[in-house]
């Protein structure tokens, strides 16, 4: 009886710790989806770029833990703003769709000329944290879990604060509700945008540092799984809300071990985009979504 | 267009007749003078390209064989003279490395090459040539055995094929780690540990010993194997068997231990990689093991490391190892089939049992030319690689 319910106590550590992840990229694709409508599927590989720059940081410069995950989220962010100038400002204008295809293409740039430059092999990142494990009972969970789990809230904190209380977070929703009314309240608009891309980015990177500790390897195509698993998980909390981020990250965590703890391993990753199809047909909006984005 | 045309039949004539002129004088010189007085065995082995570093070891190992022999006092009353070709690490190449060996050169048998694919070039030359092959190294099972059954008559090999692994790792799991429940975690894409963790469950259970649970991934998306590892943990088998590649296996392993489950597991020669070291850390490969085919610190192999060390001043490996006993065993054929007539050889090793190479004694199977041979087993001791076993088949 007691082990049963350990079982699925532990089921539920591990699916919070990867549901944290999940939320943290997912931050990312719901912010640019809010503002520009724009699913930007190199996201994933902005997170994969910002988990190589973590391991440069922690195994060449000998980081620890807290400064390399800042240098990642930095550097993330200014090439979040490079990509968004050089490959989606342009297309600004065009149709919806051929935003959605650069933005695939942008992710395949980064996937091979990632594998060009520092090589298709995986890397280890070195034990940065210390590698205790604590356990209760038949429970156990790591310093790494606590770790991940703490970033990823003071992060959410930090975003809630900006959005909500910082003269960039009141344009980045002035534009995303009306792009046109905002630039003619003198609201930089551009910029704004770059904003949303950087802060994106910057979480996508932390997400990337945290992967890369935890599980150890890092390899250039690192970022196609987690990235879908998140968009799949800002689609389920509703494609453009930030709460709705973090929720269907969560919910995506732990619907992955459930499927997973009942004897469904295979079944995993079907599981989550059965999640996605029925998300899309039944509530398109996702949980937190409201029927009033349709505008005419 | 006319002119260009008369030239390229010009220039093609011209190349004929320079390859017939290059080849006539060498070729029949010394079939006429020396074929009479000694036994040419032949070796096709990767001397350069992707995997050059297969088959150079794998070839020192060969000659250093013949050469044994030939200080003996050869065999048959002659010496043995060794005939080497590189097949570039090649397909196309081997085929023409063996093509070269047989028919110009006259060798009785082939050794090499290391790896199935280049092996699987030559069958088709050597099954029109009726010359025997063993391949020191080549695991794939259809080198020996077609895909739709039948066999190939004339190729051999020196090592077991992969999903023998699994057999090992069973018995070494019933013998030496007495246990009695296992659970396997099976990477779904990949034959090769779909192969071991088949035999493995066969062996095991014909033991009388229990699989208790099997669990799957995907090589190449899964990082976080703590859900399934959660539930095997529930389960609390006695071992695990983890039949996959480094990469994953140093995760499992590594998220198994901060689990706190601290039971053994096993693995086939796909953990064979210091990556594995690097990913899992040296605490958490403690009481985990592996099948391989040879281990370089056996007891066993120490007076050949010594001879080899002599002779070339480099350390062995497995491949030098089996380059050596295939070489072995072709000479051990020659020997029982008491004449140079391939037909007779390929009988001789078709029937061969009980031949002590270094790396183990090995009978073959006459239906499938697999030999059945002992595979070593090696432990992870504080982070290094520690012989622990030799096992036997039954």
């Amino acid at each position: 009886m007691g082990s049963a319910g350990d079982l699925i106590l532990q089921q539920l550590i591990n699916g919070i710790s990867l549901g944290s992840i999940y939320a943290l990229i997912a931050l990312g694709y719901t912010m640019v989806y809010g503002i520009i409508q724009l699913i930007n599927f190199a996201h994933g590989d902005v997170m994969m770029v910002g988990a190589y720059i973590g391991w440069f940081c922690t195994t060449v410069l000998k980081f620890s833990f807290l400064p390399a995950l800042i240098v990642a989220m930095f550097l993330s962010a200014v090439l979040g703003v490079i990509i968004e100038r050089i490959a989606y400002k342009p297309l600004r204008n065009a149709t919806r769709l051929a935003a959605l295809i650069t933005a695939i293409g942008m992710s395949f740039f980064l996937e091979y000329g990632g594998m060009l430059i520092v090589t298709p092999q995986t890397r280890t990142f070195p034990s940065v944290f210390p590698q205790t494990v604590y356990t209760f009972g038949n429970v156990a969970f790591k310093y790494g879990d606590i770790v991940i789990v703490i970033t990823t809230v003071i992060l959410m904190l930090l975003l809630q604060f900006i959005v909500k209380y910082t003269k960039t977070g009141k344009a980045m929703r002035a534009v995303s509700y009306d792009k046109d009314a905002a630039n003619l309240m003198g609201i930089n608009v551009n910029n704004t945008i770059s904003a949303t891309f950087a802060l994106g980015s910057a979480l996508a990177a932390a997400a990337g540092v945290l992967i890369g500790v935890y599980f150890n390897t890092i390899d250039p195509l690192m970022g196609i799984m987690p990235g879908l698993k998140a968009f799949i998980a800002a689609v389920l909390g509703g494609i453009g809300i930030i709460p709705g981020a973090m929720l269907g990250g969560l919910a995506m965590g732990l619907i992955e071990s459930i499927v997973s703890g009942i004897g469904y391993s295979t079944w995993r990753d079907a599981a989550a985009f059965i999640i996605l199809i029925v998300v899309l047909l039944i509530k398109p909006n996702g949980l937190l979504g409201k029927n009033i984005r349709e505008k005419v | 267009m006319k002119a260009k045309k008369i030239f390229t039949y010009a220039f093609v004539a011209l190349m004929c007749l320079a390859l017939v002129v290059g080849c006539s004088p060498k070729a029949p010189a010394p079939d006429a003078t020396k074929a009479a007085d000694v036994i040419k065995i032949g070796g096709n082995f990767e001397l350069t390209g992707g995997v050059a570093e297969f088959g150079k070891k794998g070839e020192m190992g060969a000659k250093l064989a013949i050469k044994e022999a030939n200080a003996k006092g050869g065999i048959l009353g002659k010496k043995i003279e060794y005939v080497g070709a590189d097949n570039k690490s090649e397909a196309s190449e081997s085929t023409l490395a063996t093509t070269k060996l047989v028919t110009q050169d006259k060798v009785v048998g082939i050794i090499g090459p290391m790896t199935s694919t280049n092996t699987l070039a030559a069958v088709q030359v050597l099954n029109d040539n009726k010359v025997p092959l063993i391949t020191p190294t080549g695991t794939n099972a259809t080198v020996t055995v077609k895909a739709d059954g039948t066999l190939n008559k004339w190729m051999f090999r020196a090592c077991f094929i992969d999903p023998f692994q699994g057999e090992v790792a069973a018995n070494f799991a019933i013998d030496q780690l007495k246990s009695t429940k296992a659970s396997i975690i099976i990477d779904q894409k990949s034959d090769y540990a779909k192969g071991l963790a088949a035999s493995f469950k066969e062996t095991f259970e014909k033991a009388g010993k229990q699989v208790i649970s099997t669990e799957q991934y995907v090589a190449g998306q899964d990082k976080d194997f703590r859900s399934i590892l959660t539930n095997i943990k529930a389960k609390n088998p006695d071992v695990i068997f983890v039949p996959g590649y480094y990469g994953e296996v140093g995760l499992i392993v590594k998220q198994a231990r901060d689990l706190g489950m601290k039971m053994a597991m096993l693995g086939g020669d796909g953990w064979g990689d210091d990556k594995l070291l690097d990913i899992a850390g040296k605490d958490s490969l403690n009481n985990t093991f592996y099948v391989d085919h040879v281990a370089s610190d056996d007891p066993a192999l120490a007076a050949f490391a010594a001879s080899f060390k002599a002779e070339y001043n480099q350390d062995i490996n497995s491949f030098a190892v089996l380059g050596y006993d295939a070489a072995k065993m072709m000479i051990a054929a020659i020997e029982k089939a008491g004449s140079t007539d391939t037909a007779k050889i390929q009988a001789a090793l078709e029937t061969m049992s009980g031949f002590k190479g270094v790396s183990g004694e090995s009978t073959i199977d006459p239906k499938t030319h697999n030999p059945k041979k002992s595979a070593s087993i090696i432990k992870f001791v504080d982070g290094k690689k520690v012989f622990a076993a030799r096992v036997n088949p039954k």
